[in-house]
């Protein structure tokens, strides 16, 4: 449904713009319809970015993203089949006024003289669990972050979108609503919604998705299938990242030291090694390897 | 605690509310909007009240102030309470139209640019920087001198052209800080177009600040206005308070200890500006709550 091919960012940084950031370089997936996509990385490896270029928030510098084939171009019509909800519940609403003004923007936007409004809403909330008496006609500062953000979705649902762009929507919330937000977007999902839930967080990663992107430096190292990913995983990094997972009960223990690069071994050209059916790696980037063909 | 539980806010109309609480209790917004609605009130009843017009000859030169001639005659038999009434219309005028035109200029100048950022941004940026650098006193001397201006309106457009570019330049940086929050990016993501989002995501949250810098070039717009009347350079048509003060100059009523052709228009300036300002500081208090004295 959703194709990213070969897509860059590179910023301009420097007083006159005159050295360059490459945030994001050269990543290709895809999502497809009723699939969870998760898209894992540390700070700064340009999960958010990647995020913001499909919402049509920022532009690309090279690359393309089509949606069911035909190019993204942000305006009225796409945005009713893409939407996102972003990390920070208090910050996506306009503290000078009350949160359900987010509902009626979509309203007055797509459905101006809808009759059955009311109940569409109505509706929409059920669908994200909400209770309409409890959240319509507050203020953001008077609902929970939870609540904030489960309004978002259900924002986003009133718009009957295909694919939903989860920027870290649970990072800011606490355990408890952490789940209840996640077992949400796993109804959205039976329910035929792709949804791109990017995250920094192995183990919610782990329980939503399908497939699983492991993004490094703005290139992906490792992605497939999520039991592949973790069950198997290939690269350094990704050893790394889930050797770095608390576990109850047991001290951390340093990762495994790579037994070589899969990627040179097999003799692989372009970005990624196919090791597996559903299971791509990038160059493990060791001293003697030299970076990857392409 | 009867206390506490009246000043926190509770409910959503309280929040709304919280703002009017505060300003009836501060003593420098009331004391100074109290004066200019009062000096107000006097400019635009007043005129209708004395029943003449402003230049009339109504009796012998030189009277001091007495129940006939409040602010008593000049040397020419006008009387100085109907000249200081009329004065004060022409400086409500000037400061309204002045400060309005400014406040436009600079608001739609620093919304721009700070929404729009790059290549419009430093256009526009450039533009305000030489405004702002240009001597404004010595351009209207030299386009009243040269053009001959004289009317009230026209006089006040040229102070509303030139005084724009800190205001600009103000609004310009609390945009930038604002577009970059998520909720105008949801905005985006509901298909606003960006006039809308900087109307009703952009300035509400800056409406406080709006106000007080339309406060200000208001202010700043009258002592313009007031500088180029005393040097001669003011309407010809009619009277304002700062023409006054020019003719009671060149009269030499200082020398005749005609001390009543001098002091109500100078203090009728002082009066407007610093009750402006004094309201101005009462204001800040009541949207920034760092500054409430408990």
């Amino acid at each position: 449904m959703l194709e990213l091919h070969d897509v860059t960012k590179v910023y301009k940084v420097g007083a006159f713009g005159g050295k360059t950031m490459t945030a994001v370089d050269g990543v290709s997936f895809d999502v497809g319809t009723g699939e969870v996509v998760s898209l894992i990385g540390e700070s700064g490896s340009g999960k958010t970015t990647i995020g913001r270029m499909i919402l049509g928030l920022t532009s690309l510098t090279s690359g393309s993203i089509t949606l069911d084939g035909a190019p993204v171009k942000p305006g009225k019509a796409y945005y009713r089949s893409v939407q996102g909800v972003f990390q920070d519940p208090f910050s996506s609403y306009n503290p000078v006024f009350k949160a359900d003004r987010v509902l009626r923007m979509i309203k007055e936007q797509y459905f101006p003289s809808v009759p059955d409004w009311d109940d569409r809403v109505e509706e929409a909330l059920a669908a994200v669990r909400l209770n309409p008496g409890q959240v319509l006609d507050k203020f953001p500062h008077q609902l929970s972050g939870g609540q904030l953000q489960r309004l978002l979705i259900a924002r986003a649902l009133l718009l009957e979108i295909k694919l939903l762009v989860a920027d870290e929507i649970t990072s800011m919330l606490d355990a408890s609503t952490r789940i209840d937000v996640l077992n949400l977007l796993a109804d959205l999902k039976a329910r035929g919604l792709g949804v791109l839930y990017i995250t920094h967080d192995l183990s919610l990663g782990n329980y939503l998705a399908e497939r699983t992107v492991v993004l490094r430096h703005g290139t992906v190292v490792e992605m497939g299938l999520t039991e592949k990913v973790f069950g198997d995983p290939l690269h350094p990094y990704t050893r790394q990242l889930l050797s770095a997972v608390p576990r109850l009960g047991s001290p951390w223990e340093e990762a495994a030291p790579a037994d070589g690069c899969l990627y040179h071994q097999k003799g692989a050209t372009g970005r990624l090694l196919a090791a597996d059916e559903g299971h791509f790696v990038a160059c493990a980037g060791l001293d003697d390897c030299g970076g990857p063909a392409a | 605690m009867t206390t506490i539980d009246t000043a926190l806010p509770q409910t959503p109309t309280a929040v709304r509310r919280e703002a009017l609480y505060f300003a009836l209790r501060n003593g420098k917004l009331l004391v100074g909007l109290g004066v200019i609605l009062i000096l107000l009130g006097t400019a635009v009843i007043g005129p209708v009240l004395l029943g003449r017009a402003a230049n009339d000859y109504v009796g012998l030169p030189m009277q001091s102030p007495s129940s006939e001639y409040w602010f008593g005659t000049n040397t020419f038999g006008q009387d100085i309470f109907v000249q200081f009434v009329y004065g004060l219309r022409t400086t409500f005028e000037v400061g309204a139209l002045g400060g309005g035109i400014a406040a436009v200029i600079g608001m739609a100048v620093g919304f721009i640019a700070g929404y729009r950022g790059g290549m419009v941004d430093e256009v526009l940026n450039m533009l305000t920087n030489i405004i702002l650098v240009i001597p404004t006193l010595a351009v209207l001397l030299i386009i009243n001198a040269y053009l001959g201006i004289r009317s009230v309106g026209v006089q006040a457009l040229f102070i509303g052209l030139t005084s724009w570019p800190w205001a600009a330049r103000a609004i310009r940086a609390q945009t930038f800080s604002l577009r970059t929050r998520d909720f105008v990016d949801l905005a985006r993501l509901s298909g606003m177009p960006s006039r809308k989002i900087i109307l009703r995501e952009i300035a509400p949250n800056m409406s406080s600040y709006l106000f007080m810098t339309f406060i200000l070039l208001f202010g700043g717009s009258i002592l313009i206005a007031s500088s180029l009347d005393f040097i001669g350079l003011g309407p010809t048509e009619g009277v304002s308070l700062g023409l006054m003060l020019q003719n009671a100059h060149q009269w030499s009523a200082l020398h005749l200890g005609l001390w009543w052709w001098f002091i109500p228009p100078g203090a009728g300036i002082t009066a407007v500006v610093g009750a402006l300002y004094v309201a101005n500081v009462g204001l800040d208090e009541v949207f920034n709550p760092k500054l409430r004295e408990t």
